[in-house]
C-alpha cells in the first residue's frame, strides 16, 4: 500500500495530494497537462527535494518531513521510466540493464535477468547502442532496466507519449504483459484515456495539482462530476469473462455482473477474462427491448443524469451493480421521461474488447 | 657558445616547458572539473561572478595578471605571507610560482570546455541514474564524466597547449632563469633579442608545428565537439 500526503509549491503551481493507493496493479494518474501528474511522480521518486509531506510504501517512510525523513532517490527501491526512456547513450543495452542491477548492493530480491529480458522481448537487442533502437524498443529496455533494480514501486511517466501511433501499438502488448505479471504497484502517468482504459486498475484524477478523484477504474469512470465525463469519448470499462464463443458468427458472449454482452471477436476460450470498453455515445435508452440491429440490450436503472451542452444529457445507469454511461439528446430524455430510479433498457451499439 | 651548450639550453627550455604544461594541465583538470561541474549545474547567484572571474584571463593582458600575481605572491602579498608562514619562501621567480600563474592563466581553457560538456548532459540522464541507485558521486563518475569525454579531451589539449604558448605571465612571474623558469617562448625571445635568428627559427618553427599538430589532432579526433545523446 502506498500512502502519499505530499505538497510542493512552485511559483504559479502547487501540488497538494492525499492518496492511499493499492499495493498491486496499475494506478493511472491522469488529468489535463499542467495538472501535476509528472510532478507527483517526481515527488514520489524523491527528485523534487523541496516537496513536503509523508510518503510511505508498505509502511516504510521514504519521506516524512515533520520527522526530518527524506530518503534520497538512489536509496528508494523504485524504478522509473521516463517519457524519453533516458537510456545512457555511452552504454550498450546490456550495460544499461546492468547499471541499476549492479548497484543493488545485495539488497535482497535481486531479480533474475533472463525472465525480465524475456518478459520485454529485448534479448536480441543486448549488444546494441540505444541510438540504434526504435522508440518502442528504447522504452522496453528502459522498463527492463527499471525492473532489474528489484523495485517495490514502478513509476512510468507517459512512456507512450513520445511514440508515433505505430510504435504505441507495438509497445502496448508488452505493457499488457507487464500488467498481468507484475507483482508490484505501478504508477502510470498518462493523459490518454484509451491507454488508461486498457491498462489501469485504479485511477487518480488530478486537476490543478489537487486530487479530483481516486478509486478503482470501474468506480471513477462513470462519475458524472469529473471532467472525464465531459469528454466526447466518455466511457466505462467492464471486466467480463467469456461465457461462450460462437464460431459461426465470430461472436463472444461476455458475462459481467449485470448481464451479458455479445461482441465480435477472434476466437476466445470460455472462462478467459476480458476487459470491455463501452462509450457513452454508443449507449441508447428504450423502455422495452426492441427488435433492431443492436444486439445488446441490458436491463438497467437510471442512477443520475447531468445536462451537457449542447442539448444533451449524460445518464449514469446501474446494470445489476455495474455502472454504465449513456449520452442522449435532451429531447429524447424528455420523451422517455428520464428520471433517477427509473428502470430502462440500455441498448449498446458497440463494445470494444481491450486486448 | 658551443653547439652542445646551445643544445643543452634549448633542451632545458623544452623540458621545462613540457613539465610546466603537464603539471599545470593535471592541476587544472583536478581543480577545474569540480568547478566546471558546479558552474554547469548551479542555480546560485554566484554563478555569474565566478564564471566571469574564470574567464578574465581571456581578455586581460598577461602583464596585468602577472603584475597582480607578483604583488600577491610577493613577501608582503597575502599569498606570499601564506607561503612564508608555511616555510615555503616566496613564489615569484621559482618554478612553483610559474605553475600557480599558469594554472590561473590557462583556467578558462580547461573550465569552459568542461562546463559546456557538462551543461550538454540532459538533467534527465542524471535523474535516471539516481533512480537506478547511483548516488551523486557514482552518477558523476559513471554517467557525467563518460558523457563529457569529448569535453575532457578538448580541455586537456587546450590547457596543455595554451600553457606551452604563454609568454607574458611567465616572463613577469618567472623571470628568465635557465633550467628554472626559462621556458621555450622566453627562450625564443632571448634568441631574437640576441639576434640569434637561426636558433629562434629552430624553436619557433618547432612551436608552430607543435601547435598545429595539437589542434589538428583535436579537430580530427573530436569533430563534433561534445557528443549529444
Amino acid at each position: 500500500m502506498i500512502e502519499a500526503r505530499l505538497a510542493l509549491r512552485h511559483p504559479g503551481f502547487a501540488l497538494d495530494v492525499d492518496l492511499v493507493l493499492p499495493g498491486r496493479g496499475i494506478t493511472a494518474v491522469c488529468g489535463a497537462s499542467g495538472a501535476g501528474k509528472t510532478t507527483l511522480l517526481r515527488v514520489v521518486a524523491g527528485l523534487e527535494k523541496r516537496a513536503d509531506g509523508v510518503l510511505r510504501i508498505d509502511g516504510e517512510a521514504w519521506q516524512d518531513s515533520a520527522a526530518g525523513v527524506f530518503v534520497p532517490p538512489h536509496r528508494r527501491a523504485l524504478g522509473m521510466v521516463f517519457q524519453d526512456a533516458a537510456l545512457f547513450p555511452h552504454l550498450s543495452v546490456r550495460d544499461n540493464l546492468a547499471f541499476g542491477q549492479r548497484r543493488m548492493r545485495g539488497a535482497g530480491r535481486a531479480p533474475e535477468t533472463a525472465p525480465v529480458i524475456e518478459l520485454l522481448g529485448i534479448g536480441h537487442l543486448l549488444e546494441r547502442r540505444p541510438e540504434k533502437l526504435s522508440g518502442g524498443e528504447q522504452q522496453r529496455v528502459a522498463i527492463a532496466r527499471a525492473l532489474l533494480t528489484g523495485p517495490r514501486l514502478l513509476l512510468m511517466d507517459e512512456p507512450l507519449a513520445a511514440l508515433d501511433e505505430r510504435r504505441k501499438a507495438e509497445l502496448l502488448p508488452w505493457l499488457d504483459r507487464l500488467h498481468d505479471e507484475l507483482e508490484i504497484p505501478l504508477l502510470y502517468v498518462s493523459h490518454s484515456l484509451p491507454e488508461v482504459a486498457r491498462l489501469a486498475d485504479h485511477l487518480v484524477v488530478l486537476d490543478g495539482g489537487r486530487t479530483l478523484a481516486t478509486g478503482p477504474l470501474g468506480e471513477v469512470l462513470p462519475r458524472l462530476d469529473l471532467p472525464l465525463s465531459r469528454d466526447e469519448d466518455a466511457f466505462v470499462v467492464i471486466d467480463a469473462s467469456v461465457g461462450e464463443y460462437d464460431g459461426a458468427y465470430a461472436l463472444a458472449r461476455l458475462d459481467f455482473a449485470g448481464g451479458a454482452l455479445w461482441a465480435t471477436s477472434a476466437p476466445r476460450a470460455p472462462g478467459s477474462r476480458v476487459r470491455v470498453r463501452i462509450q457513452a455515445r454508443d449507449v441508447s435508452l428504450a423502455h422495452a427491448p426492441q427488435q433492431s440491429s443492436i444486439m445488446n440490450s441490458v436491463a438497467t436503472r437510471i442512477v443520475d443524469f447531468k445536462p451537457q451542452e449542447p442539448g444533451r444529457i449524460l445518464a449514469r445507469l446501474d446494470a445489476g451493480g455495474t455502472p454504465l454511461l449513456a449520452r442522449l439528446t435532451r429531447k429524447s430524455a424528455e420523451l422517455l421521461g428520464v428520471a433517477p430510479g427509473m428502470a430502462i433498457y440500455a441498448q449498446i451499439k458497440s463494445v470494444a474488447l481491450l486486448d | 657558445m658551443s653547439p652542445s651548450g646551445v643544445e643543452s639550453i634549448e633542451f632545458g627550455a623544452i623540458r621545462l616547458t613540457l613539465e610546466l604544461a603537464g603539471l599545470t594541465t593535471v592541476l587544472l583538470l583536478l581543480l577545474g572539473t569540480p568547478l566546471a561541474w558546479w558552474l554547469a549545474r548551479t542555480r546560485s547567484a554566484l554563478k555569474g561572478p565566478v564564471g566571469a572571474v574564470v574567464a578574465l584571463p581571456l581578455v586581460l593582458p598577461p602583464s596585468v595578471l602577472g603584475f597582480y600575481l607578483l604583488v600577491a605572491m610577493g613577501p608582503h602579498g597575502p599569498l606570499g605571507k601564506l607561503t612564508q608562514a608555511l616555510g615555503l619562501g616566496t613564489l615569484p621567480f621559482t618554478f612553483p610560482g610559474l605553475v600557480v600563474a599558469s594554472v590561473l592563466y590557462s583556467m578558462p581553457f580547461v573550465v569552459q570546455p568542461l562546463q559546456n560538456a557538462f551543461s550538454a548532459i540532459p538533467e534527465r540522464l542524471l535523474e535516471a541514474s539516481a533512480t537506478l541507485r547511483a548516488g551523486p558521486l557514482d552518477t558523476f563518475f559513471n554517467v557525467a564524466v563518460p558523457l563529457a569525454r569529448p569535453g575532457f579531451l578538448t580541455a586537456t589539449v587546450l590547457g596543455f597547449a595554451h600553457t606551452v604558448g604563454e609568454f607574458g605571465v611567465v616572463l613577469m612571474i618567472g623571470g628568465n632563469i635557465p633550467d628554472k623558469t626559462r621556458v621555450v617562448s622566453v627562450q625564443i625571445y632571448d634568441h631574437v633579442e640576441a639576434l640569434e635568428y637561426a636558433q629562434a627559427h629552430w624553436l619557433a618553427g618547432g612551436m608552430l608545428l607543435f601547435s598545429f599538430l595539437v589542434l589538428l589532432a583535436l579537430y580530427t579526433l573530436n569533430p563534433g565537439g561534445v557528443r549529444r545523446p
